[in-house]
C-alpha cells in the first residue's frame, strides 16, 4: 500500500525496490514542478544499516552533521522478525534560498527490513543508490552480514574503530575491510588534530631533526578509546619508520617500545576517566636531547606545553574549535570522497602492536 | 652527504590535509578600518576555529586610532561576531583575541616601527623560535610605500632566521605610472618574492575552479583555441548600485575598480597555456604572457556609461549622478564594455568582448565562449530557431558551473533543431561551505604561496591594457553615454559587436 503524504514524500508499506526506485523518481519530477532552479545534489550515496530502535538516533545524528551529508542516504532500519519492506522516501530542500538561486535537494530513503533480508540487502538496496556516485556503507550496530552483502555495491566503508571493545578485534575488523574498499574510520579522524598538531611541532626546520631522537611517547585517551590511541602510535611509527612490538597491559594501560633508526622509543597509553567524549584526551612528546612537547584538551583548542633543550618552558594554546562528535561524522562522509593513504601503514603497525 | 635540517622533509606532514604553517606574527597596518573589520578579522577566526592558524600566532593592530589592547581586542571580537561566515565558537575567539595587541600611531611614526621591533623579538624569545612575519597593508594606498620604507628603515624587511613577508591590498595604483612607481618603492626595499599583492578575486574558489575545468579535464582542451572559438565574452554585472561606497568608487569608476584587475584575471585564466606545474611563477608567468599579448584597444573598442534613474527588482531606484556622496558633474563610468584581442598563435582573431556594470538587471559573472558554427547545415532551419553555435558558459556567481548549449532534434515527426542546455551546478557536487576567499589568502600569504597574488609584471602589464583606454576616454568631449538602471547596459556597447553578433542576456 502506497501513500502520498504531501510534496516531497512518500512512503509505501509492504513494498518492493522497483516502486521506491519509481517513487523516488516522481519526487524529483515533483521537485522540478515546484522550483524552476531545482537540482538534486549528486556527491554520495550513503547507505546506513542500524538497528530499528536506534534509526531516530541515527538519524539525529545524520541531521546534525552539517553540511558535508550525503545526496542520498539510505536508511535500511533492521526490525527482529519483520519479513515484508516498508519504506518511506523524502526530497528535501534548503531553507534559505535567494530568488534565482540554486534549490540544491538531497534525498532520503528509509527501509524497515528484517534480518531475513539480511544476506541479499545489496539487491534491496542496488536500485536505489545513484549509478556513477561512490557509495559509502556505515554498519553502527553491527549487522556484518549487511555490511558484507554490501560490500559489493561500496567503494567506501565508514567504521568506528571505538566502537569495538577489543583493540585487537577492532584493528583486524578495518585490516579486513581495507581489502575490499577504502576505509574511512572515525577513530583515526578523531585524532587528526592531534596529528597535525604533532606534526607542526616539528616542522621548523630548526627542531625537525628532533623527530628522529623522539624517546618516548606518552597518550591519554577516553577509557574506551585505546584504539584511537594505538592508531597514533601506529602514524608515528609508520612515518618515522619505527619498528614495533607488542605492547603490554596492565590496569587499562598500555606499554612498550619501538625500534627507531637511531634509538629505543618508550610507548605508554592510559585511559583518562575524566574523559567523555571518545578520541585521545593528550599527548606527550619527548626527545632524547631534553626537548619535550606536551598537548592536552583545553579551552578554545590543544592547550600546549614545551620544553626545549636547554630547559626553558613555554605554555600556549593552539587554537581549535571542537567538532563534535557530529562534526566527526560528517567529516567521515566528506573524507568518503578524499583518500589518506596514510592509514592503512598506521593500522598495519597498529596491528603489530596488537599481535 | 647528509642532508641540511631545510632539505629535510618531515615525514608526519605526509598525507595530512593542512600542512604545518611556520610560527607567525601577522601586523595589520590599518587594523581599525571597514576591511579589517568587515574581512579580515574575521578571516583570521575562522581560521582559529579550524585549526589552520600556525600553532604559535601572534597578531598586532596598528592604525591611527588611540585605544588600548582591551578596547582593540573588544573591537576585533565585535567584529568577528557581525562578520564572521559562522557563528563564532567564544572559547576559541577568546583564545585568538589573547594573541592580539594593538599598536596605535602614525604610518610614518619610527616609534610606530621601534614597538613593532621590540613586541616581534619578545614573541620570538617567549617562544624560543623565530616567527615568520607578515605584514598586511591594509591602508590607503598612499600609505604603502610609507610603511614598506619604515619597515626597511627599522630592519623589519628582512630576518636572519625566518620569513619576512608583505600583502599589499589594492588598488595597485590608479594609472601604469603610479603602478610602477609603487613597484618600484616597494622592491626597493624588499625582493618579490616577499611581496604579496592582493586580488581578493584569485582567493574564489570559483576562480581557481575555472583552472581546474581547463587542465584536469581532456575534453575542452583540444577545441580551447582559435580554430574552434568564434568568440569569448566575460560579464560582470551587478544589480545594485554604489551604495556606502560611493567615495571611493567616484575616484575610480568601473574600469579601474573591475576591469584592470578582476576581468583581466578572468581574461588571462581563459587564455594561457598550461602550466608544466602549478607552482607561483610558472602560473603567473603564462598569464603574463597573455597580458602581454593584448594590443593597446583603440578608442573605438570601448564603451563608457553611467546608469540613470530606472526600475530594478520592482523598485524605482536613483541615477548614478543622485547617489549620495557623488558629485552632480561626475564623469566616472559605472559601466565600461571592451574588445580586446589576444595576439598569440592559440587566439589570433578571435573577439573578447569584457563587460561590466552596476545596476544592470541582474547579478551575474560569467564567461561565454562561443564555437564556431557547423561547417555544413544538412537539417532545414524553417519552423525552429535553427542550429545555433554550441556556446559553453563558466557561470562563477551567483550559481557556479558550467553549462553546454547542444542542438537536439525537437520530438515529432520533422528533424527540426532547436538549442538545449546540459548543465552542472557546482552546489549539487559539492555540500560543503567553500571558505572566504580572505581565508586562503591570508593563509597562502602565511605559507608563503603567491600563486594567488599579482606579481608585479602582472599588474603593470593589466595597466598597460587599462591605461590608453582611460586616456582616451579623458579626450572625449560631450556627454557620457547613460542607461537606465535595471537593464542590460547602454545600446552603445552593441556597436563593439560585429554584424549577426549580439551581447548575452545579462
Amino acid at each position: 500500500m502506497a501513500g502520498d503524504l504531501g510534496p516531497g514524500r512518500w512512503s509505501a508499506d509492504d513494498t518492493s525496490p522497483g516502486e521506491i526506485e519509481a517513487a523516488l523518481r516522481g519526487l524529483l519530477k515533483e521537485r522540478f514542478a515546484e522550483h524552476e532552479t531545482f537540482a538534486p545534489a549528486r556527491v554520495l550515496n550513503l547507505v546506513v544499516v542500524a538497528d530499528s530502535d536506534w534509526k531516530g538516533e541515527i538519524q539525529n545524528r545524520l541531521d546534525r552533521v552539517g553540511r558535508h551529508h550525503a545526496s542520498r542516504t539510505i536508511l535500511c532500519a533492521v526490525e527482529s522478525g519483520r519479513t515484508t519492506l516498508d519504506a518511506h522516501a523524502e526530497i528535501n530542500v534548503e531553507d534559505e534560498t535567494r530568488s534565482g538561486e540554486m534549490v540544491a535537494g538531497t534525498e532520503q530513503v528509509t527501509i524497515a527490513c528484517g534480518e531475513r533480508h539480511l544476506p541479499g540487502l545489496d539487491t534491496i538496496v542496488d536500485p536505489l543508490v545513484v549509478t556513477d556516485l561512490a557509495t559509502l556503507i556505515w554498519a553502527p550496530h553491527g549487522h556484518s552480514e549487511g555490511l558484507d552483502a554490501l560490500m559489493s555495491l561500496a567503494q567506501i566503508v565508514l567504521v568506528d574503530s571505538v566502537n569495538e571493545p577489543d583493540p585487537a578485534e577492532a584493528v583486524r575488523r578495518a585490516q579486513e575491510l581495507s581489502q575490499r574498499a577504502y576505509v574511512v574510520d572515525l577513530a583515526w579522524l578523531r585524532s587528526t588534530p592531534w596529528r597535525e598538531r604533532v606534526a607542526a611541532s616539528f616542522d621548523p626546520p630548526l627542531w625537525r631533526d628532533e623527530l628522529r631522537r623522539i624517546s618516548s611517547v606518552t597518550v591519554r585517551h577516553q577509557p574506551d578509546s585505546a584504539t584511537a590511541a594505538v592508531l597514533f602510535f601506529g602514524w608515528l611509527a609508520a612515518r618515522l619508520d619505527w619498528q614495533v612490538e607488542s605492547l603490554a597491559g596492565q590496569d587499562g594501560s598500555r606499554y612498550g617500545t619501538a625500534r627507531g633508526k637511531r634509538q629505543e622509543v618508550t610507548l605508554r597509553m592510559s585511559p583518562d576517566p575524566e574523559m567523555s567524549a571518545p578520541g585521545l584526551a593528550g599527548v606527550t612528546v619527548e626527545t632524547a636531547s631534553g626537548m619535550s612537547l606536551s598537548l592536552d584538551r583545553g579551552p578554545g583548542g590543544l592547550s600546549a606545553k614545551r620544553r626545549l633543550a636547554d630547559g626553558r618552558e613555554s605554555a600556549f594554546t593552539v587554537m581549535g574549535a571542537s567538532r563534535g562528535e557530529a562534526g566527526i561524522l560528517g567529516e567521515g562522509i566528506r573524507q568518503a570522497l578524499l583518500r589518506d593513504h596514510t592509514y592503512a601503514p598506521s593500522l598495519e603497525a597498529a596491528a603489530s602492536m596488537l599481535a | 652527504m647528509a642532508a641540511t635540517q631545510e632539505e629535510q622533509e618531515n615525514p608526519l606532514a605526509e598525507g595530512l590535509e593542512r600542512l604545518p604553517v611556520h610560527p607567525t606574527t601577522l601586523v595589520i597596518f590599518g587594523a581599525t578600518g571597514d576591511l579589517s573589520k568587515r574581512k579580515l578579522l574575521p578571516a583570521i577566526y575562522n581560521l582559529a576555529h579550524e585549526g589552520a592558524l600556525p600553532e604559535r600566532f601572534n597578531m598586532i593592530g596598528s592604525s591611527r586610532s588611540e585605544m588600548s589592547d582591551g578596547e582593540f581586542r573588544d573591537m576585533a571580537r565585535d567584529s568577528i561576531r557581525q562578520f564572521s561566515r559562522r557563528e563564532p565558537d567564544e572559547t576559541v575567539l577568546e583564545a585568538l583575541v589573547c594573541h592580539m595587541r594593538y599598536m596605535p600611531g602614525r604610518f610614518d611614526d619610527d616609534t610606530v616601527y621601534e614597538r613593532l621591533s621590540t613586541s616581534a623579538a619578545d614573541f620570538d624569545s617567549e617562544a624560543g623560535q623565530p616567527f615568520n612575519r607578515v605584514f598586511y597593508l591594509s591602508t590607503a594606498p598612499s600609505f604603502f610605500p610609507v610603511i614598506v620604507g619604515k619597515l626597511g628603515e627599522h630592519g623589519l624587511d628582512s630576518s636572519d632566521d625566518a620569513e619576512v613577508r608583505v600583502v599589499i591590498e589594492k588598488p595597485i595604483g590608479t594609472n601604469l605610472e603610479e603602478a610602477e612607481q609603487l613597484n618600484r618603492d616597494v622592491l626597493a626595499v624588499l625582493d618579490e618574492s616577499q611581496v604579496f599583492r592582493i586580488d581578493h578575486y584569485l582567493g574564489k574558489e570559483t576562480v581557481q575552479n575555472m583552472l581546474a575545468f581547463r587542465f584536469a579535464n581532456g575534453l575542452f582542451e583540444p577545441i580551447w583555441n582559435r580554430n574552434f572559438i568564434d568568440n569569448v565574452q566575460i560579464t560582470a554585472a551587478e544589480d545594485i548600485g554604489v551604495g556606502t561606497r560611493a567615495g571611493y568608487y567616484d575616484t575610480s569608476g568601473a574600469l579601474r575598480d573591475l576591469v584592470q584587475n578582476h576581468m583581466l584575471q578572468l581574461l588571462a585564466n581563459v587564455c594561457m597555456e598550461p602550466p608544466v606545474h602549478f607552482s607561483a611563477d610558472e602560473v603567473r608567468d603564462e598569464k603574463v604572457k597573455v597580458l602581454k599579448a593584448v594590443p593597446t584597444p583603440s578608442p573605438e573598442d570601448s564603451v563608457h556609461a553611467q546608469y540613470a534613474k530606472g526600475v530594478s527588482g520592482g523598485d524605482e531606484v536613483k541615477g548614478y549622478l543622485e547617489e549620495q556622496d557623488v558629485p552632480g558633474d561626475s564623469t566616472t563610468e559605472t559601466f565600461v564594455a571592451l574588445r580586446l584581442k589576444v595576439d598569440n598563435w592559440r587566439w589570433a582573431g578571435v573577439p573578447f568582448y569584457l563587460r561590466t556594470g552596476k545596476r544592470l538587471a541582474r547579478k551575474v559573472t560569467e564567461i561565454a565562449v562561443t564555437l564556431k558554427p557547423v561547417p555544413h547545415l544538412a537539417f532545414e532551419q524553417e519552423g525552429s530557431v535553427g542550429v545555433q553555435p554550441n556556446t559553453l558558459v563558466l557561470t562563477l556567481q551567483p550559481n557556479e558551473g558550467v553549462s553546454l548549449s547542444l542542438g537536439a532534434k525537437i520530438p515529432g515527426t520533422r528533424m527540426r533543431i532547436r538549442p538545449v542546455n546540459m548543465e552542472f551546478l557546482y552546489g549539487t557536487s559539492f555540500m560543503s561551505q567553500s571558505p572566504e576567499a580572505y581565508e586562503r589568502l591570508i593563509m597562502d600569504a602565511m605559507r608563503g604561496d603567491a600563486t594567488l597574488f599579482t606579481r608585479n609584471d602582472e599588474v603593470e602589464a593589466q595597466w598597460r591594457i587599462c591605461d590608453p583606454v582611460l586616456e582616451a576616454w579623458a579626450e572625449q568631449d560631450g556627454q557620457l553615454p547613460s542607461y537606465p538602471a535595471g537593464t542590460d547596459g547602454p545600446g552603445e556597447a552593441n556597436e563593439l559587436m560585429p554584424e549577426g553578433k549580439t551581447w548575452r542576456a545579462i
